[in-house]
């Protein structure tokens, strides 16, 4: 086991510099210890000038995704004895805007999210009088898998598509929508296929399927896009039929 | 208008389907083994006898046309996500699906012809 | 300052990075990617094939006789022989990725997605049996 690990980690000041450079940082190994535990060592005694965003250190907060080698990855469940023997580069996620060193804006993912209505729409509510929508073991592992988004944003890290349009809606927004199309509660899966339809939606994707792969949750956000498109595909034949017409 | 990417997509989800089923079979008799000699092909008399039947006439324009579509639509994303062509959309599209509908077109006028 | 600084209403100044156009060789997953997606020019390239085939059938003998003799040039067995590769790939991929995209449930449980995939390499082994039987007999 060595002594100490080498972090090179992205810093952009942009007060001070125009581009984002490589700062290396000697941190002690511990096997216990994974990348996020190193940058806080590095900012508790080495650099107070480093930023980066973290919270829950247990993967549920979905703050602490940034590049470790060129992945995208939860540096709170990134163990640096997998790294080693480093260096270990730590870059901030790809293809957002950064704004300082480790910190990316997520006011686009944020636009996009909202943009898919990711919340339970009747056509009538129900009044309160009446009780709780049901709903059975059954109608809830339809849609279980994909609640589980807790919107680190790798999936977009790992997206081509997204780097290459950044007008693409995304793999998490899309997941989000399908999570609500399933819901048995929910009456407008119709208006979100209409949204996810738009020149900027699921037929953008090309199915690399990165974003399934790098996601902490098993969202598989991939799978919920190309199942949507079957749903695209099938609704746009239903004119064929003499009472599918709008 | 309705927008007619879902039926695109379609065209290129039977092709895949159609392609991945079929091509590998007919791909290495009729491109390997039968020129070659490692499987005695069928005579002349024999092929053009089941080229005629009403319904290999159909499966062969099935099974060249959905194909030349898969193709179009999936090299047109090729172009776009590999050489950064995506200012090139409509011209890209065009040629595409143009071509696969040449292709086609002179398919169908073969299976139509057979006498 | 850089070309790659932006200014928003919120954030000062942004970095964005541009897209190398060489992207798709940075990691193996997306040359994996590209390759897959090349598979279409080949599927497009053995539709023609099956064309070509046809038409030299239709044409008469000797024009089929003809097709043969281009097939055994070495140009196409070895354009062949890639192809063959690429279009294994090809339904190989296809097959596994349909249970991505098709999910089908029975008594409320989804059917894992081994078994779709299972049910494709089947179809797939019956539909080649088929072809070459049908060849091979007349």
């Amino acid at each position: 086991m060595p002594p100490s690990v080498t972090l090179a980690v992205t810093r952009y000041r942009p007060e001070q510099e125009s581009e984002p450079t490589l700062q290396t940082y000697e941190v002690p190994f511990r096997k216990d210890w994974v990348v996020l535990d190193a940058l806080n060592y590095i900012k508790d005694n080495l650099d107070g000038s480093l930023s980066f965003r973290w919270s829950c250190r247990m993967g549920v907060c979905g703050s602490c995704g940034m590049m470790v080698n060129g992945s995208p990855k939860l540096t709170c469940a990134a163990f640096l004895s997998d790294y080693l023997p480093g260096p270990i580069r730590v870059e901030p996620l790809n293809y957002f805007p950064i704004i300082r060193d480790l910190v990316v804006d997520m006011t686009d993912f944020m636009h996009k999210l909202k943009k898919v209505k990711p919340w339970i729409i009747r056509a009538q509510e129900k009044p309160l009088a009446d009780g709780e929508y049901l709903q059975t073991p059954d109608q809830l592992e339809m849609y279980k898998q994909f609640s589980m988004c807790i919107n680190c944003m790798l999936c977009y890290s790992a997206c081509p598509v997204y780097g290459l349009e950044q007008s693409f809606i995304g793999p998490a927004a899309i997941a989000l929508a399908q999570r609500y199309n399933l819901d048995s509660r929910d009456e407008a899966a119709r208006e979100r296929l209409e949204i996810l339809s738009e020149h900027d939606g699921m037929w953008q994707c090309t199915f690399v399927g990165e974003c399934s792969k790098v996601c902490p949750k098993n969202v598989d956000p991939a799978g919920a896009i190309q199942q949507l498109k079957l749903v695209g595909a099938v609704d746009w034949f239903r004119f064929l039929l003499p009472w599918g017409t709008r | 208008m309705r927008p007619i990417t879902p039926f695109l997509w379609t065209l290129f989800g039977a092709g895949g389907t159609i392609a991945a089923l079929l091509f590998p079979v007919h791909l290495v008799l009729s491109g390997l083994a039968f020129p070659l000699g490692a499987l005695e092909a069928p005579s002349y008399d024999v092929l053009y006898g089941l080229v005629r039947h009403p319904v290999t006439r159909l499966y062969l324009l099935v099974v060249i046309t959905l194909p030349l579509f898969h193709w179009a639509h999936r090299f047109r994303y090729t172009l776009y996500d590999v050489l950064q062509l995506k200012h090139l959309y409509r011209l890209i599209a065009v040629l595409c699906y143009s071509a696969a509908l040449l292709g086609s077109a002179v398919a169908a006028y073969t299976v139509w012809r057979i006498p | 300052m850089s070309p790659g600084t932006q200014y928003t209403p919120y954030h000062p100044k942004w970095y964005r990075r541009r897209m190398s156009v060489w992207w798709w060789l940075q990691n193996r997953s997306y040359v994996y990617f590209v390759l897959r997606e090349l598979t279409s020019v080949f599927v497009g390239l053995c539709a023609l094939l099956l064309l070509w085939h046809l038409r030299a059938l239709v044409q008469g003998p000797e024009a089929h006789a003809h097709f043969l003799a281009q097939m055994r040039r070495p140009f196409f067995v070895g354009l062949n022989g890639v192809g063959l590769l690429f279009i294994l790939f090809h339904t190989i991929t296809w097959f596994n990725l349909t249970p991505k995209a098709m999910v089908v449930r029975l008594g409320g449980k989804r059917v894992p997605d081994w078994t779709i995939a299972g049910l494709n390499y089947v179809a797939w082994v019956l539909l080649s049996v088929a072809v070459a039987v049908v060849l091979l007999r007349g």
